[in-house]
């Protein structure tokens, strides 16, 4: 049994990605309300979902938009990000933020960001974080290009936090200075700078931490894992609620770990295959009828009273 | 718990452990000593090489995902590559040289330099 085997055997995990995969298929998305650690499901639209209380904060997660991809798997990745942008758009409540969790462009050309900017332009929504993919940053000066379009409000290396709504969000950056064999990292400046970030901040206080790589390791043969998150848990555990968001492996796999959930994003340009069921993690062919089920972007809903977020993973269409 | 499946990658680098996968030195003294690695599959193939001193190895990649050539030592880092690109860097010194893919740090290679 591999790692990968053992987060998909979680009891609550497998009942979450199967029914997931069931709704998926049905066309329908699912509200995902984390309840002390175990992950409760309903459909969205229905009357549970509709009793959401008000005054809480909403936010969209969106990921792996790849633009300047233009493969077999999918060759108008600008057209299923508009989609994606429509979706968030025809929402019945205006997310007050979106976290953008990185590759965002497909080869960190000027053209491809100037795409993304020109999507995003449509956003009907609060303003949008961005936080690189390896994609991001294969410019000469790595990041450069990315700081300079995306990075408004960054610290030098890449990484911020900043508060809204009475959650804490964090920004990571574990897409550069890789090593031959290894995996993401965060490095040692970005783990002080995040140690010292959250000496301010109350346990009480519910935490997003939004990274590109996936802060547990999904499965190393692939590079899904990042080597130092560890370090980076460990300045975490105190706090009553952190919900950890990742895209990389474009797909939905969940971990929950006491306080802290893991979470990664479908990308709305292309899936990738499950851990280890296909040589390469590679674009994933799938059937043009069925692309826009296994694309799609996620929306988080904090409710007043510190109960967790509730997350919902939501296909771009049923064809 | 932790038995794993053996993916292709790993069995690339057993074999480089086991030294297995190093390929004979191109032929030396020739005009034209160029030594082609393919990337296929998130692999170099051959993952390890022996070369004399001058030769030039051109790395094309073979996937639907751009990758790269960035030496472990920092002597060179190739652009990314996307589908059917290659990139050539001449070996005029003598000495080992290990590299990975800087989008997929697990995909690794080692060029031997041979006086």
């Amino acid at each position: 049994m591999s790692n990968t085997d053992d987060a998909k055997n979680r009891p609550a995990d497998a009942g979450r990605r199967d029914a997931l995969k069931c709704m998926g298929w049905a066309g329908a998305g699912v509200l995902w309300t984390l309840a002390g650690g175990v992950p409760r499901g309903a459909l969205i639209g229905s009357a549970e979902a509709a009793k959401m209380p008000a005054g809480g904060l909403h936010f969209v997660q969106i990921s792996d938009t790849h633009f300047g991809f233009a493969k077999d798997a999918n060759p108008d990745v600008a057209g299923t990000a508009r989609e994606a942008v429509a979706k968030i758009n025809a929402l019945p409540v205006r997310p007050e933020l979106v976290l953008h969790t990185g590759d965002v462009t497909h080869l960190s050309k000027p053209t491809e960001f100037d795409q993304a900017e020109q999507v995003f332009a449509d956003l009907k929504a609060g303003p949008i974080h961005f936080t690189p993919g390896e994609h991001d940053v294969l410019d000469d000066n790595p990041g450069a290009l990315f700081h300079q379009r995306l990075g408004k409000g960054a610290t030098a290396g890449g990484w911020y936090s900043f508060d809204q709504g009475g959650v804490h969000f964090i920004a990571l950056v574990n897409v550069l200075d890789f090593k031959a064999g290894g995996l993401g990292q965060l490095g040692a400046s970005q783990l002080e700078w995040l140690e010292r970030d959250l000496k301010g901040v109350t346990a009480s206080t519910p935490v997003v931490v939004f990274a590109h790589i996936p802060l547990w390791t999904i499965y190393p043969q692939w590079g899904w894992g990042t080597s130092d998150a560890a370090e980076a848990l460990s300045y975490l555990r105190r706090f009553g609620s952190v919900t950890v968001l990742n895209g990389h492996i474009h797909q939905v796999i969940q971990k929950v770990e006491g306080n802290i959930s893991f979470h990664s994003a479908m990308s709305t340009a292309y899936p990738q295959p499950a851990p280890g069921e296909a040589p390469s993690p590679g674009p994933m062919k799938v059937p043009a009828d069925r692309l826009r089920q296994v694309l799609g972007v996620r929306t988080v809903e904090f409710v007043p009273g510190g109960t967790p977020p509730a997350l919902a993973d939501q296909i771009l269409a049923n064809s | 718990m932790m038995t794993r499946r053996i993916s292709a990658p790993a069995l690339v680098l057993c074999a480089i452990a086991l030294g297995l996968a190093t390929a004979s030195p191109a032929a030396a003294g020739s005009d034209d000593k160029k030594v082609a690695v393919a990337i296929k599959e998130y692999a170099f193939s051959p993952a390890a090489i022996t070369v004399p001193k001058g030769t030039t190895v051109v790395w094309t990649n073979n996937d639907e995902t751009p990758h790269n050539v960035t030496t472990s030592g920092k002597q060179f880092k190739s652009p990314p590559l996307d589908t059917g690109d290659s990139f050539s860097w001449t070996f005029s010194q003598a000495g080992s040289f290990t590299y990975f893919c800087q989008l997929h740090p697990q995909m690794t290679g080692k060029i031997e330099v041979v006086p």
